[in-house]
């Protein structure tokens, strides 16, 4: 079985080093992702979101070119590491499928553009293929290097099981959990999980936005967290990148690693840092490595 | 003003506008704001409920009730941030979530934002990039949205984009889709549905 990679914009810059641990890591497990050709944005904004037609109508053909790329199998599986770009897809699958007759003018657009859509694609979390197709079995016996003693906050933020829990429990998610319990690193218990982290917030209203992504940042500290792993480009951009702006802010340090999860699934996996992009990081991971 | 002053702001039937209400549930399948018991779980579950001027419970029943004016200059819905919390927890099954993004378009379409708010302008950069390059460009996204409400705030930004560029998280070049012809109907299709 074959699956498709649909990485959207943020992986390919802000995220960049997403797609390439989650790239590695699939590599090392030798279930190699192979990206959608051709693929164009989701469509995730406010101002799309709003009419169920208007943001389906282009996401829609990303799930016709998974079809015509996989033309033999019976179901096509497309992973979408980014939780907006996951949501999106997922929900325009869905109204794809309930055939009450509103899916029809999108189906007949991309058939007039030579892009007909039968409904086989499924969207898919990496967490989701990770765990419940490939096993934990399988990931334990590619741990080069566990993570010993590494102690960490699994952040899972919203979009990826709110409002649709697809493959985890939306108030207490342990998929992530697991994964980096099998590569040998602790998880805190924190209760932050899935608390929003400000999401486009931290560029529009400042204000709020940094603050929510603060909580979550001393709460992870205070709870005596080495790093915070996450599995959405947003929610690493925006726990990673502001810290500097939030220790000026609220007059006080704020110096915590924030990683992808599949960053460390990589380092365990003994992967070279710049296969895993994580020379990319503005917070460094390696003196809290050393301490242990 | 009133307000400040301690006198009460009352507002009659007549004044109300009950299309406000009713059209927005016809239209968008949001009926079931009619089955609000305004138990607050959404206020209260809503990570960003304290820095809103009304709480997404009081937005519920102000929409129902036809407030429109002050729904819609309301600070509320540009707090969301849709992280779907309320509604995954409202007991009525409401899809608070989407009621906040149809606010969001028609606080656009009535022009009744701040000026220089920037979510307007980022949706709004954001879709003319998609309709000209069929993906998104991060950089250029958040240079448009400057561009569009305060340049001068760019400058604040300036150091955050050359950290950025300088870890390689920042692409220059535009990613382009390569047949973009099969995006035109689609697009159409956006700019039909009102």
């Amino acid at each position: 079985m074959s699956y498709l990679y649909y990485p959207g914009c943020s992986l390919k810059s802000t995220g960049i080093g997403y797609e390439e641990s989650i790239l590695q890591v699939f590599k090392t497990l030798h279930t190699p992702l192979e990206e959608l050709d051709d693929w164009n944005c989701c469509g995730a904004t406010a101002y799309m979101a709003v009419d169920e037609l208007k943001a389906y109508a282009l996401a829609s053909r990303n799930l016709a070119l998974a079809e015509k790329q996989c033309p033999d199998d019976p179901v096509v599986d497309v992973v979408a590491p980014c939780a907006a770009c996951f949501l999106v897809l997922y929900k325009t699958q869905q109204y794809l499928a309930k055939k009450n007759g509103k899916d029809l003018q999108i189906k007949q657009a991309l058939k007039d553009v030579g892009l007909p859509y039968k409904g086989k694609v499924r969207i898919r979390h990496p967490l989701d293929v990770l765990l419940n197709d490939i096993g934990l079995e399988k990931i334990k016996n590619h741990v080069k290097q566990p993570l010993k003693g590494l102690r960490v906050a699994s952040y899972y933020g919203c979009q990826m099981l709110r409002p649709y829990a697809t493959f985890d429990n939306p108030d207490n998610p342990q998929s992530m959990d697991q994964l980096i319990e099998a590569m040998g690193g602790e998880v805190i218990d924190w209760p932050l999980k899935t608390r929003c982290c400000g999401a486009s917030l931290t560029g529009t209203v400042e204000e709020v936005g940094l603050r929510l992504s603060y909580i979550l940042l001393k709460e992870a500290e205070n709870r005596g967290a080495d790093v915070i792993a996450t599995a959405c480009p947003l929610c690493q951009f925006n726990l990673e990148c502001y810290q500097d702006r939030m220790s000026q802010l609220y007059h006080d340090k704020v110096n915590m690693p924030v990683v992808y999860f599949s960053q460390l699934m990589g380092m365990a996996f003994g992967s070279t840092q710049k296969d895993l992009g994580l020379q990319r990081l503005f917070v460094p991971l390696e003196p809290a490595l050393a301490a242990k | 003003m009133s307000a400040w002053l301690g006198e009460r702001t009352i507002k009659y039937e007549a004044e109300l506008d009950k299309k406000f209400g009713r059209e927005m549930l016809e239209k968008h399948a949001l009926e079931s704001i009619h089955n609000c018991i305004q138990c607050g779980t959404c206020s209260g579950t809503c990570p960003v409920s304290p820095y809103m001027d009304y709480t997404p419970r009081r937005i519920i029943a102000m929409t129902r009730a036809g407030f429109k004016q002050e729904v819609l200059n309301s600070f509320t819905m540009w707090l969301c941030a849709s992280c779907y919390s309320c509604t995954v927890d409202c007991p009525k099954e409401i899809k608070i979530t989407e009621l906040m993004y149809w606010l969001k378009q028609q606080a656009i379409k009535e022009k009744t934002y701040p000026r220089r708010f920037l979510t307007p302008a980022l949706a709004k950069s954001f879709y003319s990039i998609v309709k000209k390059f069929g993906r998104n460009n991060e950089g250029l996204l958040i240079f448009m949205m400057y561009m569009r409400t305060n340049p001068f705030k760019m400058i604040k930004q300036s150091k955050l984009g050359l950290k950025l560029l300088s870890k390689g998280r920042l692409g220059l070049g535009i990613e382009q889709i390569k047949r973009k012809e099969e995006l035109k109907p689609l697009l159409e299709l956006v700019e039909k549905v009102d």
